[in-house]
């Protein structure tokens, strides 16, 4: 018999039972919940007079639609502008209140992207089924515990019964062989995936990212694969544990120690595929092949080598994906033909769920220190993806690297990953961002956005067009 | 939950692959704390040529006159054929809330994505997968036939065009189960409280790190 894969793994540890109809109850470890997809979830609580099964199972913050100036988040809850963001923050609290969760308010030194302060907390633990109302929630993955996205509904079961009813999915393999290439990151690794396998092609699968260029990325480069698994329309990303995720929780707040500790990480050991586990399906990358990558289009797939050009539609195969091209270079306001590197930019956004760790943060500071942001360049953002990041940043000095270069540093938010606050992009501008989404009016009504890592961002905010990171001079 | 059993209803085209969920409902109509009333917001920045503010009289907002919602012809239509991996992104069960607003009953397309899938369930919407070659049929027909309707029954498993002839679809039984039963399936995993509970002591005693709920 086949060995199992560490999916495998997660699911059978996490089976409550079989159900007749070939569902599954699983139960869930964690529960993450953020200000817009969970006021209709507890409303249905309240209707039916039900209460949390597990309180503590859960942790709240609201991420999706806090303000990033100072001026706004200076006098917290109170000072948001916004009257209907404000009223849904708000909800959250008292929400969170009522069923006794756990919450990290706007103003907590703590706050910030779900996404971000879950593993950063450590309650991201190797092993858990993790699941949060946000299709992101598969950046935990990177820490070998299986998690995520689930819609309200789903929301409001969780709460109620700590299970979910769900069906097994496929197992698919993808690995990123070789070592990468200096200047070329988790983000373009991810990129390339999508690129090469579709924006549907993780649908009804689990992916497991390994590899040695996996291997060799930090836990939160790994994260930043993971989290985009989604993208690849794969609900899960996986990473096998490995030391260096078990030195990444050690000494986090909400982590375990003394004796459990051992305990603990003995069993994370077990959390990887078996050798001669089954996949449904496998992909290969060579590492060596990966580029920096530069989205063109309107769907994450439509990704481009910084060195290349936006693609002909007459090249993409079937009708449907003609129209599909078409459609995005209208949008974009692009000609098939067009070098990458000829895109000019008006806005730089680096943060999000993907990128906006210290590590990210580290990475655009080391290309924009001693530079300046070019005059074209109508606004360039930095959100770091908590106040702990923002905390660790500051101290090393970012801050005043970007501040000096032109850059904006912000309060920790989603901020223009999806522009629910205030941060938006115009109609028809470009910007090249850190996030995750390139859909149409996703960063603001008409606004066009450009998926790359956080190095090629920052590139781009100095030159006001994109350029090839790789021959940069980093500081 | 609401309930699915048949609909017969004029079809309206959607001819767009990847339809992501930022694109069925943006952002900004998000900050709701409600279910209901993102109808008049179903594919916002398609429709109207302005942009849309959450709480807005859209009455008066200028329509975009090439969007296929906005063709008299499809005035009414409750079932929405679309494009491969329709409902990709973002989990916001917006999305089906807003096209249950609006009158998409049913749904037929070549694929569609995972969450967004689980979510129509949720709220009694019928999503149909049929063959790619079949559902580009469909797509002729409707474009050619002003008033183009189909009628699904989804007991049978059967759509049935306007010529009498039928197409069968496939769906998993618990699917079905819940949308023609409109089963509140939170009463239903509550059914096996006892095995949740033996399940949490016992995973309780072999990883009780994972029940820690403050931090140091």
């Amino acid at each position: 018999m086949a060995g199992k894969t560490l999916y495998d793994k997660l699911w059978e540890s996490h089976l409550v039972k079989d159900l007749d109809d070939g569902t599954s109850l699983i139960y869930i470890d964690l529960h993450f919940l953020h200000e817009v997809t969970s006021p209709q979830a507890f409303e249905g609580l309240r209707l039916a007079g039900r209460k949390p099964w597990r309180a503590g199972a859960n942790m709240a913050t609201p991420d999706h639609n806090v303000p990033t100036t100072l001026d706004e988040r200076s006098q917290g809850v109170e000072g948001i502008v916004d009257p209907v963001s404000k009223i849904q923050v708000q909800s959250l609290d008292s929400n969170c209140n009522e069923f006794g969760i756990d919450e990290f308010e706007i103003d907590d030194p703590r706050h910030g992207i779900v996404h971000v302060i879950g593993p950063e907390q450590g309650r991201t633990l190797p092993g858990m089924t993790i699941v949060c109302g946000d299709s992101h929630t598969s950046t935990h993955g990177a820490l070998g515990s299986l998690a995520h996205g689930i819609g309200t509904s789903e929301v409001e079961h969780v709460l109620a019964t700590q299970c979910l009813v769900q069906k097994k999915a496929k197992n698919m393999l993808v690995r990123v062989n070789g070592q990468l290439n200096p200047g070329v990151t988790a983000k373009d690794v991810v990129l390339a995936i999508i690129g090469k396998i579709g924006t549907a092609g993780g649908t009804g699968y689990t992916i497991e990212f390994g590899g040695e260029a996996i291997q060799s990325l930090s836990i939160e480069g790994r994260m930043t694969v993971c989290n985009m698994a989604i993208e690849a329309g794969a609900r899960a990303g996986l990473v096998a544990v490995d030391d260096k995720t078990i030195e990444y929780v050690k000494g986090r707040p909400f982590a375990p120690n003394g004796e459990t500790w051992e305990k603990a990480a003995a069993a994370w050991k077990g959390l990887v595929s078996d050798a001669d586990a089954d996949f449904d399906a496998v992909v290969d990358l060579e590492a060596t092949e990966i580029v920096p990558q530069v989205s063109w289009g309107t769907s994450p797939e439509m990704v481009a080598p910084v060195t290349g050009v936006v693609p002909d539609p007459a090249d993409a195969g079937n009708e449907t994906r003609q129209n599909n091209y078409q459609q995005a270079l209208k949008y974009m306001g692009l000609e098939a033909g067009t070098p990458i590197q000829a895109i000019k930019l008006d806005r730089v956004f680096i943060g999000s769920c993907t990128n906006s760790r210290i590590e990210d943060l580290r990475a655009a500071a080391a290309v924009v220190k001693g530079r300046k942001v070019a005059d074209s360049i109508k606004e360039a953002l930095v959100v770091p993806g908590s106040g702990l990041v923002k905390k660790q940043a500051e101290e090393e000095g970012l801050d005043r690297i970007f501040t000096e270069a032109g850059l904006q540093w912000r309060e920790p938010g989603c901020s223009m990953c999806l522009a629910m606050n205030a941060d938006q992009l115009g109609e028809g501008e470009h910007c090249a961002s850190t996030s995750n989404r390139n859909f149409e009016g996703r960063q603001g009504f008409g606004g066009r956005t450009h998926l790359v890592s956080p190095a090629m961002a920052a590139a781009a905010a100095v030159h006001g067009h994109f350029v090839d990171v790789r021959e940069l001079q980093l500081h | 939950m609401k309930k699915f059993i048949a609909e017969d209803g004029l079809v309206m085209p959607l001819d767009r692959a990847n339809v992501d969920t930022d694109y069925i409902i943006p952002k900004q109509f998000l900050k709701s704390i409600k279910r209901t009333g993102f109808g008049k917001n179903l594919f916002d920045e398609a429709r109207y040529l302005d942009k849309g503010l959450p709480d807005a009289d859209c009455s008066g907002r200028p329509l975009n006159p090439d969007f296929v919602m906005n063709q008299p012809r499809y005035e009414s239509a409750s079932i929405l054929l679309a494009r491969e991996n329709f409902g990709c992104g973002s989990s916001r069960e917006h999305a089906p809330w807003a096209l249950d607003d609006y009158g998409f009953r049913c749904i037929i397309a070549p694929s569609y994505a995972d969450i967004f899938f689980n979510n129509c369930v949720k709220n009694g919407i019928l999503l149909i997968v049929l063959e790619e070659n079949i559902v580009e049929e469909l797509f002729q027909e409707t474009n050619a036939t002003v008033g183009y309707r189909l009628a699904v029954d989804l007991a049978d498993q059967t759509i049935t065009k306007p010529d009498g002839s039928q197409i069968a679809f496939t769906i998993e039984d618990s699917r079905k189960n819940i949308l023609l039963n409109g089963l509140d399936d939170i009463s239903l995993t509550l059914q096996n409280k006892d095995d949740i509970q033996a399940f949490e002591t016992q995973w309780q005693e072999r990883s009780p790190w994972l029940f820690t709920t403050t931090g140091s």
